[in-house]
């Protein structure tokens, strides 16, 4: 369970979070949308305690994390996997190394026991074969799934997806998109995941929040969030969202659109 | 209340950019300060990676070890030739071996393994890290509950303090020869006069005080790559890489110039 309580970030004069509060459930995939600079990353970046915050709490797994000195911090961080918008691999390293990277930094096992877990996590990535090559060598999507699995290295509670589709072709994205939901049924943890993609949030999504002005203007299930007639909701979504999905009955749509969505 | 630098007051717009500057300025120092403490701190604790200070030790020592000889070489018969020329009226160019071993030894020798590997190590470690930290390269390491300045900063700055000294040696043995080669071979010097008058004058003091500069220039050059190549943005892009990189540059050039002075007074 992730708890975020009254939270508040700015960056000089500009105010990006202002007194949030959020609750994530365990074993929940929550989608956090909101337009550009509304905050989605810089929370995402403060769960991960990357960024702190100006004020409140935030609660994982019973622990506040803002206040915790970093070694400590790092204890909890080893129960959350983040996957980049750039996946951000390490460049000097093999796919393998890159996978096996937090098995060697935090625990004594042999060279054998890594490999072992490195292969089977890229299988879970349909990426078999690819531990010998360098992330130069990859495509944008193959990154991405290289990331996937180093997140997935330590059997992590808890996975942050920044953008995961951001820069992929529509295949691809779909795949990701099959990707996220399969790991969220076999692993059962708790997935937080930041996209404007409306067609990946609803495809993936157990649970949406939308962030406006540094808060929290709509939270609930997609279905929930479908039927909303908040209309900053409405036109967020109806701009992004595949028309399948789309509420016609819905009335702050229908005033949106004019159109007849099927 | 601050007065933005576009108004039209050109003294107040004057005081804001210079107030700017300082804060900047100072908060950067701050900011370093704070760097090479951590750094400091996290060099004693466990665990200790020896491999990265090994790979690092190559980078900088191995790979640096040829530019440094023939800087070194060159550098010791310019001073041999202008040397002698300059002695040579006084009717004291016996003295050019003095002249060229104990400047090479107290100031040319670290000064130029400095210079070569502030321009070679120190900008490449700024355009490493700095294209880590856009790429979320450095992000990702914390994450993963890995402490940055531990696995990145430690070896680099190791690696730096331990060359540069080990470097200077070859480098001063290099100008030395230089010189050597560049009084006998051009003014029919004494060769044998030349070894003598260097052993004679080659104290333990010199060489201590070589050793001390070459390891502080090491320990500036590493701080100053590794605080430019944090502290960009992470929305910094490729041009915030370049500006990082040529800053690096331009700020170990300049530490190194200060520290020389300063310990040149203070080590007298």
């Amino acid at each position: 369970m992730i708890s975020i309580k009254n939270v508040k970030k700015a960056f000089g004069k500009k105010k990006v979070l202002n007194g949030l509060d959020l609750d994530i459930p365990q074993g929940e995939t929550l989608v956090i949308m909101g337009r550009s600079g509304c905050g989605k990353s810089v929370l995402l970046k403060i769960i991960a305690g990357l960024l702190p915050v100006d004020s409140g709490e935030v609660w994982i797994n019973g622990t506040e994390i803002s206040h915790l000195s970093k070694n400590n911090l790092n204890q909890i961080r080893r129960k959350i996997g983040m996957l980049f918008q750039s996946a951000a691999l390490f460049d000097s390293m093999s796919v393998a190394e890159n996978v096996a990277f937090m098995l060697d930094q935090h625990t004594k096992m042999s060279k054998q026991e890594m490999r072992k877990i490195v292969d089977e996590k890229l299988a879970l990535v349909d990426l078999d074969g690819a531990q010998e090559l360098r992330p130069a060598e990859l495509s944008g999507g193959m990154r991405k799934r290289v990331g996937l699995a180093r997140a997935l290295a330590f059997n992590p509670d808890i996975i942050l997806y920044d953008e995961p589709t951001t820069g992929l072709d529509p295949v691809t994205c779909t795949e990701i998109n099959e990707l996220i939901r399969g790991l969220h049924e076999k692993l059962e943890v708790t997935s937080i995941v930041v996209t404007h993609d409306m067609h990946s949030a609803f495809s993936v999504a157990t649970l949406m929040v939308m962030l406006h002005e540094g808060k929290q203007a709509a939270y609930g299930t997609p279905e929930a969030l479908i039927n909303d007639e908040d209309p900053t909701l409405q036109q967020f979504i109806l701009f992004g969202a595949p028309d399948q999905i789309l509420n016609i009955d819905n009335p702050t749509l229908k005033e949106f659109t004019g159109r007849n969505v099927s | 209340m601050q007065n933005s630098p576009t108004e039209p007051d050109s003294s107040s717009g004057l005081t804001y950019i210079v107030k700017n500057r300082l804060h900047n300025t100072l908060t950067g120092i701050g900011d370093a300060s704070r760097l090479i403490a951590e750094t400091i701190i996290q060099i004693f604790r466990p665990p200790w990676q020896f491999d990265l200070l090994l790979k690092q030790l190559l980078l900088i020592g191995y790979n640096s070890l040829s530019v440094v000889l023939v800087s070194g070489f060159f550098t010791g018969m310019v001073l041999g030739v202008q040397g002698y020329i300059q002695l040579k009226p006084y009717a004291v160019e016996g003295s050019v071996a003095q002249f060229v071993s104990v400047s090479v030894v107290t100031e040319l020798g670290p000064m130029i393994t400095a210079f070569v590997l502030s321009g070679r190590i120190g900008a490449s470690i700024t355009a490493e890290l700095s294209t880590m930290k856009v790429t979320e390269q450095i992000d990702a390491l914390e994450v993963m509950g890995t402490n940055p300045v531990k696995y990145l900063v430690v070896p680099r700055f190791l690696a730096c303090s331990l060359m540069l000294p080990t470097l200077t040696i070859f480098s001063t043995f290099a100008g030395i020869f230089g010189g050597y080669v560049a009084v006998v071979t051009l003014f029919d010097f004494n060769g044998d006069f030349f070894i003598l008058q260097v052993q004679h004058h080659m104290v333990t003091r010199y060489v201590i005080i070589s050793l001390i500069k070459a390891t502080t220039f090491g320990m500036a050059i590493a701080s100053v790559g590794c605080y430019k190549g944090f502290s960009i943005s992470s929305a910094g892009g490729a041009e915030g890489v370049g500006t990082a990189t040529t800053g690096s540059a331009v700020t170990s050039l300049i530490s190194i110039l200060v520290l020389d002075f300063v310990l040149g007074a203070t080590l007298k």
